[in-house]
């Protein structure tokens, strides 16, 4: 039995597990009428768990005979995870009643998701790692396809579980050969055994790939990315949004953690793959969203290219690229999620109003909703003035300040490519007739209002005073 | 000083914040609130008339924006840019007056993002760190794009996305060489990284240096537009509002000239030299290819849209002679064009808002019916065509004669757009104006009105004072294009061709 301090480093996630089943229990107990206590129970739960992180980050160090980690970076993706979830889980309090789905099993899924990313973000051994992804992944599975009599989302769920499954195996794989490789699991140890002269170095570079593809899987980097627009467009809107931001986080962060302290001997080999996972994510995330009607598919294949940018960050293998990585990472939560929330809130009852079409005229019938997604939609372009800028400026700085000039030449005559499928959208908001038939705008429920200020809020403040958040990046990606 | 500088910037987001808390139903007031910022902000920056002759920056600003990167918030203006901006300033209440009857949907937002537009216009111009001035150059496009697309004509849709994408494109090159200039140089104030390069601290292969100088030079050519990258601009024309067009022709394309001059020769004097003879070439292809098409234009929009090409043609040529001259008409010439060119945009909108066509076809003899109207337009088209005595001649002879002290064929070539200009102007004037009027054309042609009045003369009383008495202006400017001029012949391995007796008397007296 650990004494009490020495569960410290997992606080956050065994506040999350235990307020998850605090959720599940009480849901069977309260009556309809009080279910919207476990919403408020749900958000108590990730805030406890966010200053949790905060405080195991007082003691950094390693934890669980060095299964654990807890430092700068690892506590930054915990924050930004629970960010995110505090920010679903209020965002999609009206959605839930409106499409009277159950509450308490989607409050609890989420926050088991959380608990599974939270152990991504600290886990410094590959079977922890696995067990963690594993946690997050089915959390997700399931939430895919809560829109149980919806045919489009079950099938996206099966399709994101089967074809999950099958990059996990990828996963496995290459953990195995890892082990194989070098006898051990934890990343240190790993590292410490690249440098022996008899470790064979093929072997890690294939396990390295492997180990690439099932993280390239997670965060929807091209060529692994075939689910992520059937999924996002089955999901429910707020669970894309969720999708799109917090797993992918914590996926990356896995991505640091195994890649940059598990096998850095290893780089020449991953580079190369990450150099080319980075160019794929954009080009084929860019030119798939060109064709897109539908404005979830949109955002799904916008939000492969976004996975690419990131990439390109980590392919300049610095702590420029690093903090550039995680700012962006921050940055694309606030934006993509907020954008999938308004368009949760306009899909109308049963997720009807998805298609372009149904945007035409927003700017005069709901101008307040069509300026918050105008502005998350130019965030997403990276128009200055926005979060998104800035998050481009530090990749693209990152890339040609590592020698990566043609990849930031073309990541960035991308963005310019990628301006025209966000613009599409913004044309048939503000400079199209609504069409007569279009439907009276629904009042903005006030947690949903809350929620999009809040993202809309830090989408502004980090486009003009991306500073702090910068300098607490920096902290972490100096581990 | 400098806190007059950042008034004039702030003033129109300052009405933009107004306009923005403004009931939207009240039309009239929205435009007079936009009009009394118009107008103040015009106000505030008519001091910089009367700067002192400075060849180098003066108002200075220069305050930490971010850690890191070191991003500032450093602004100021030299000669050049300070009549930029008064540029800006002065054409923005003519835009008012010109939208006050054109624009009746979405009163409110077509003011905002005018004002919006503005301060980003001026921002561009003053701003003297390169992150800066990228940021304002961006948000530029924003609200112009909105401009086109909301309150524009038929394919206006079309038009706003290919203006938006095409300077998108060029600029995130340009956003790639200033990311590789800081990562050389560690920083991204425009002074410091001209002081590093004198002092040869920073040292670029010529091969670097040319790469640089072409990512920059094709985001600024793009937006002068120089042949053969001009191809949004007769679409973005002809779509946009009247005020869009006024604002396009008269300063965002000067936009792309000023970053020409103010980047592009300072930073890299050596590729500038490498390639401005094809420069010139395409700027010269671009007059007279710009004049031949206004030949057989039928549209009246589009006609002055490629006369735009055709004498923002003069301005490329003038900057890459790389002569005191020709530098000095090429920045006179960016006022010129922006005066005449504006009041051509603003006469057509007018024509338009009485007959709701643009075709050159629906007119012809409205001198009878609208005299006024037809004098106005005469003065101008006589100013555009170089008619002496009227502004765009001296910035034209200036371009012309500085060209010739290095190549006398340019100069030949170039001249050959001037004579182009004099004829489709003049046959326009014609067809639209003179003959007898047809029943239809006089039923709705009033002459100008009050409003009308109050946009157009003073456009026209600044060609005629730019054109008898340059001198008000050439003074500041001449100070500071041989400030750019200087290092650039310094820094040069081969010299230049050599200077004539005269140029070089001329120099020498500077």
């Amino acid at each position: 039995m650990p004494q009490n301090l020495e569960l410290l480093p997992l606080l956050p996630e065994i506040v999350l597990s235990v307020c998850g089943t605090l959720v599940m229990v009480l849901d069977a107990a309260l009556g309809n009428s009080r279910k919207a206590l476990l919403g408020v129970l749900a958000l108590a739960g990730i805030y406890c768990a966010g200053v949790g992180a905060l405080l195991s980050n007082q003691r950094p160090g390693e934890a669980f005979s060095g299964m654990v980690t807890v430092d700068n970076a690892a506590t930054f993706f915990r924050l930004l995870v629970a960010v995110v979830g505090f920010l679903t889980v209020l965002g999609s309090m009206s959605y839930l009643r409106r499409e009277s789905l159950p509450q308490g099993e989607f409050y609890a899924l989420i926050l088991f998701s959380l608990a599974g990313q939270g152990l991504m973000a600290v886990a410094s051994e590959l079977i922890l790692l696995f067990l963690g992804l594993e946690i997050s992944s089915l959390a997700t599975y399931v939430l895919t396809g809560f829109l149980r009599r919806d045919a489009r989302s079950s099938e996206a769920a099966l399709k994101y579980f089967f074809l999950g499954s099958f990059a996990t195996a990828f996963l496995l794989y290459g953990v195995a050969l890892t082990y194989g490789a070098t006898g051990a699991t934890r990343l240190t140890a790993i590292r410490q055994a690249l440098d022996k002269p008899d470790t064979n170095l093929s072997l890690v570079a294939l396990a390295a790939a492997l180990l690439l593809v099932g993280i390239g899987f997670k965060v929807s980097a091209a060529p692994f990315q075939v689910w992520t627009p059937d999924v996002y467009q089955g999901a429910p809107s707020p669970v894309a949004g969720f999708l799109s931001t917090a797993p992918k986080a914590a996926a990356f962060a896995m991505l640091l953690r195994v890649f940059f302290i598990g096998m850095p001997q290893a780089a020449p080999a991953w580079t190369p793959m990450l150099w080319i996972l980075a160019l794929l994510s954009m080009t084929v995330g860019n030119f798939g969203a060109l064709l897109q009607t539908n404005i979830k598919r949109l955002l799904a294949y916008s939000s492969i290219a976004h996975a690419g940018y990131v990439l390109v960050a980590f392919t300049a293998r610095t702590d420029h690229g690093v903090t550039a990585a995680l700012v962006y990472l921050a940055v694309y939560g606030f934006m993509n999620l907020g954008a999938f929330l308004v368009v949760s809130h306009l899909a109308g009852p049963g997720e009807r109003y998805l298609d372009l079409e149904d945007y035409a005229g927003l700017g005069e019938r709901q101008p307040f909703l069509a300026a918050l997604l105008a502005l998350f939609l130019l965030s997403l372009i990276g128009v200055p003035l926005t979060a998104g800028f800035f998050g481009k400026f530090y990749i693209f700085r990152a890339a040609v300040n590592a020698g990566l000039i043609w990849l930031a030449v073309l990541g960035l005559l991308n963005s310019a490519l990628a301006a025209y499928y966000y613009l599409k959208v913004l044309v048939v908001m503000y400079m199209r007739a609504p069409a007569p038939d279009a439907p009276a705008p629904e009042p903005l429920p006030a947690a949903l209002a809350a929620t999009l200020v809040i993202s809309a809020g830090a989408t502004l403040v980090l486009g003009v005073r991306p500073g702090r958040l910068v300098d607490f990046v920096q902290g972490a990606a100096g581990w | 000083m400098g806190v007059l500088l950042n008034l004039v910037l702030l003033l129109p987001l300052a009405g933009a914040a107004v306009l923005l808390i403004a009931p939207r139903d009240h039309h009239a007031m929205l435009r007079r609130l936009t009009l009394i910022f118009s107008l103040v902000t015009f106000a505030a920056s008519l001091p910089l008339a009367f700067a002192p002759v400075e060849a180098g920056f003066q108002m200075e600003t220069n305050l930490p924006w971010m850690a890191n990167p070191p991003i500032r918030y450093h602004v100021g203006v030299d000669g050049i840019s300070l009549w930029l901006v008064l540029l800006v300033t002065f054409l923005t209440p003519i835009c008012v007056l010109a939208s006050w009857r054109h624009i009746q949907s979405r009163v409110k937002e077509f003011f905002l993002f005018l004002l919006l537009l503005e301060t980003g216009m001026i921002g561009v111009f003053i701003a003297l760190d390169l992150f800066l001035f990228y940021v304002f150059w961006e948000v530029t496009l924003v609200p112009m794009y909105f401009l086109i697309g909301v309150w524009g004509h038929e394919r206006r849709i079309y038009a706003a996305i290919k203006f938006f994408l095409y300077t998108m494109a060029g600029s995130v090159l340009m956003l790639a060489a200033i990311l590789w200039l800081y990562n050389a140089s560690g920083t991204l104030d425009l002074p410091g990284l001209g002081r590093e390069i004198a002092a040869g601290r920073l040292a670029l292969e010529p091969g670097q240096q040319t790469l640089l100088f072409l990512a920059f030079f094709v985001a600024f050519a793009i937006k002068v537009p120089l042949f053969p990258l001009h191809t949004w601009l007769p679409d973005a024309h002809v779509e946009a509002p009247t005020a869009g067009s006024i604002l396009l022709a008269s300063v965002l394309l000067k936009m792309g000239a000023y970053g020409l001059l103010r980047f592009c020769l300072p930073l890299f004097p050596q590729a500038s030299r490498q390639l401005a003879p094809a420069i010139s070439t395409l700027a010269i292809i671009g007059i007279l290819y710009g004049g031949l098409v206004c030949l057989v234009q039928p549209n009246m929009k589009k006609l002055v849209a490629y006369s735009s090409v055709s004498h923002m043609g003069f301005v490329v040529l003038g900057i890459f002679s790389f002569t005191q001259l020709g530098a000095d008409g090429a920045v006179y010439q960016m006022l010129n064009h922006g005066v005449s060119t504006g009041a051509l945009f603003l006469l057509v909108g007018m024509l338009y808002e009485r007959r709701h066509s643009l075709e050159i076809s629906a007119y012809g003899g409205a001198a009878t019916p609208a005299p006024g109207l037809a004098a106005l337009f005469l003065i101008t088209s006589l100013a555009s065509a170089g008619l002496p005595l009227l502004n765009n001649f001296v910035g034209e002879f200036l371009v012309l004669q500085g060209v010739a002290e290095t190549s006398f064929g340019y100069a030949a070539l170039a001249a050959g757009g001037v004579i182009l200009a004099a004829w489709y102007l003049l046959w326009l004037y014609q067809r639209v104006f003179l003959g007898e009027p047809a029943e239809q054309v006089s039923d709705r042609l009033t002459d100008v009105g009050r409003r009308e009045l109050a946009a157009a003369v003073p456009l026209i009383v600044l060609m005629v004072w730019m054109g008898v008495y340059s001198k008000t202006f050439l003074a500041r400017i001449s100070a500071s294009t041989a400030r750019i001029l200087e290092p650039m012949e310094l820094r040069v391995g081969s010299p230049g061709p050599p200077l004539t007796a005269e140029a070089q008397r001329r120099r020498g007296t500077r």
